[in-house]
């Protein structure tokens, strides 16, 4: 039904969207990685004053098993106040929640109970494959014109892998959104300048090089995706290829500024062949063409090779892998997962170009093996991997799963999925939340979070 | 029709134009959008020019349509075929009217802006609402009691000019207020659905071309 005024969550801009309430619900994907039993999304009581704080409070199984559960996002968002295409009486209702692996995606309704989302539809991975030419599904994200979904693969499972739209009511897959696609074959995440007309794609590598696990003479060769890429959002054509250079392996998660005069966003590459480290890059405008510059480097940490995956022992390095980074509502504050050391950090990045570290916590890691306060069995495996940032920047909340497979590879044993939240201070400063930690049930993990009304990755704005 | 006063086509055409004026969708939220990029009053004075244009274009290009069949048509079957389009429009607006691909973005120059603006007046049917004004307007001044070219041309223009400075004149006084004093954030609540009562004017539209 079409609604007489903008939906509530839907904010002008980013600082209003600061002042949003704070949020009571994270839906959380949580998958099987047996692929014995069929994958759910899960309902997390965020509310402090709640009785049930902390805790899950609802829990919605898929139809199938061995989706892969892993990124998902909301069929409208702040985007569709945007003055060239408006849509501001969608309702910020259904969650887009594809199965990486399954290729099938489903539309799940928060509506009539948050606590327990319905499944209203499931489009399975023909007609995807049919009408949009990708597969393997993996950023969700609301925009102007529709739902765009990042796939890792062709119909045949190779590449290139791109973009393809889906409408953002009934969710009928609408095509492949490229029209000169240029030099760009791998895919793995996208989002934009609203501001700038210009869209950002990243490479990670096409699906029969990591459902198995990372293969590690791809790796070693250089191999996985390290550019990224710049488009004409409306004319959707390419524009330009940044290559990080043979070092840089796997240039993942894209921050562009929520302010949409702001011209810049951050980027991780997770690992250097020179010397294990991840780094943050910021891309920005140079005269008429975008560039890119490093901005931190996290350096690998000495280890035991008894205490390192084999992957791992000739290295006798723990590498930090930046494997997902989030960028605060106002810009200013960055965060930062090392799921390898188990460090989560937070920088200042108000000068983007010159970050500041303002804090640290640790949890986990495949040497540190850091507890919480409220974990009971103390030493805890998995690390930081999937951040969200509440609106107004002062919740992070994580979880420590990265993707089946590859969970497997740095943690051997295996990984006990657990939620942590952190409490942020109004000018930067981290500390875990004592009441704040959630022993995963032991037959899933847990990926990405998304708060309800929206949060720092969720939302595009066209209004500074 | 005949114990209507002549001067209400006019404030007709004016109240249509206050009603495109002021839906957001129909520009001057553009224009302001873009003056907040550039940080510049200018840019939001500089857009209502095209906007206007784009906006005037489109209704141009469907009153003359409606005109030029009115050239050959008889006044009852005109009437009829033009509302048969309005109300098929607005069953097609309430039901995929949202439907839009994005086609210009925020980086625009004036061209493009005068495109975007003919194409979401064109895809609103703002034009289609202006023809039970202007039709019988050109009626009315043809002793014949059937539309000519050159009895039609002149009315229609200034039905047009009219039409365009009041849908200009609402764009520029909100646009202003909103650039200089009240901001965005009313958008959040004062934001009502105007298509909803698009569909419902282009439906009344053509219920008085059937009725007529």
């Amino acid at each position: 039904m079409p609604m007489w005024r903008p939906d509530p969550s839907f904010y002008p801009s980013p600082r209003m969207a600061m002042k949003a309430p704070p949020e009571k619900f994270a839906f959380v994907a949580s998958f099987d990685p047996t692929r014995r039993q069929p994958d759910a999304l899960a309902v997390v009581d965020v509310d402090p004053a709640s009785s049930r704080y902390s805790q899950i409070v609802g829990s919605v199984e898929m139809p199938n098993t061995g989706d892969e559960l892993h990124h998902f996002g909301w069929n409208a968002c702040s985007s569709c106040l945007c003055p060239n295409a408006p849509h501001p009486h969608v309702e910020r209702r259904y969650l887009v929640v594809p199965g990486l692996r399954s290729s099938r995606i489903h539309i799940l309704d928060t509506k009539p109970d948050p606590r327990n989302p319905q499944l209203v539809k499931t489009i399975e991975p023909d007609e995807i494959a049919d009408k949009t030419g990708y597969t393997r599904p993996h950023t969700v994200h609301c925009g102007p014109g529709g739902v765009y979904v990042t796939a890792l693969g062709n119909a045949e499972g190779k590449a290139p892998g791109g973009i393809f739209l889906m409408d953002h009511e009934s969710f009928e897959p609408l095509g492949r959104w490229e029209v000169d696609r240029g030099p760009q074959l791998l895919g793995y995440d996208a989002w934009w300048h609203l501001g700038y007309d210009t869209m950002v794609t990243s490479e990670w590598g096409t699906p029969d090089t990591f459902e198995n696990g990372l293969v590690p003479e791809i790796l070693l060769g250089s191999k996985y995706g390290r550019r990224l890429h710049f488009w004409d959002f409306t004319k959707r054509r390419h524009l330009q290829a940044i290559d990080f250079g043979e070092e840089h392996q796997l240039v993942f998660e894209l921050r562009p500024a929520h302010d949409p005069t702001r011209a810049y966003g951050f980027v991780n590459c997770v690992v250097s062949l020179k010397d294990l480290s991840s780094s943050i890059w910021v891309w920005h405008r140079e005269g008429e063409r975008w560039a890119v510059r490093k901005i931190i480097e996290i350096p690998a940490e000495a280890a035991d090779p008894e205490q390192l995956p084999p992957m791992l022992k000739d290295f006798k390095a723990v590498p930090p892998l930046v494997t997902d980074i989030d960028l605060s509502m106002d810009d200013r504050f960055l965060y930062v997962a090392c799921w390898g050391t188990g460090e989560l950090r937070q920088y200042d990045v108000s000068d983007p170009f010159a970050a500041k570290l303002t804090g640290t916590v640790r949890i986990g890691g495949i040497v540190s093996r850091a507890g919480h306060p409220a974990a009971k069995n103390g030493a805890l495996n998995g690390g930081p991997q999937m951040v969200e940032i509440s609106r107004d920047g002062r919740r992070v909340y994580f979880t420590n799963s990265l993707y089946g497979v590859i969970d497997e590879q740095f943690y051997p044993d295996g990984i006990d999925g657990w939620m942590v939240k952190l409490d942020a201070g109004p000018d930067g400063g981290i500390v875990f939340d004592p009441r704040f930690f959630i022993d995963w049930p032991k037959n899933r993990r847990p990926h990405q979070i998304r708060l309800d009304g929206g949060d720092c990755s969720s939302d595009s704005y066209c209004y500074p | 029709m005949s114990a209507a006063p002549p001067w209400w086509p006019w404030a007709a055409l004016v109240g249509l134009g206050c009603f495109h004026g002021v839906n957001p969708a129909m520009g001057w939220l553009f224009a302001v959008a873009l003056g907040l990029h550039r940080q510049s009053r200018k840019a939001v004075a500089l857009s209502w020019f095209p906007i206007a244009l784009g906006h005037a274009g489109a209704v141009a290009l469907t009153v003359s349509a409606a005109l030029a069949f009115g050239l050959v048509l008889d006044h009852a079957r005109l009437s009829r075929a033009a509302a048969t389009v309005l109300i098929g429009w607005a069953a097609w607006h309430a039901i995929r009217g949202h439907h839009r691909p994005l086609r210009i973005g925020m980086r625009t120059g004036l061209a493009g802006l005068a495109l975007w603006s003919f194409l979401m007046s064109s895809a609103h049917g703002a034009g289609l609402m202006l023809i039970p004004v202007v039709l019988p307007l050109c009626l009315a001044a043809s002793p014949s009691g059937r539309l000519t070219a050159a009895g039609s041309l002149p009315l229609a223009l200034a039905a047009l000019g009219v039409h365009t400075a009041a849908m200009l004149a609402t764009m520029t006084v909100i646009s202003v207020l909103v650039y200089d004093r009240v901001g965005l954030a009313f958008l959040r609540s004062g934001w009502v659905n105007l298509d909803l009562i698009w569909v419902v004017a282009l439906a009344v539209c053509g219920a008085i071309l059937l009725l007529a």
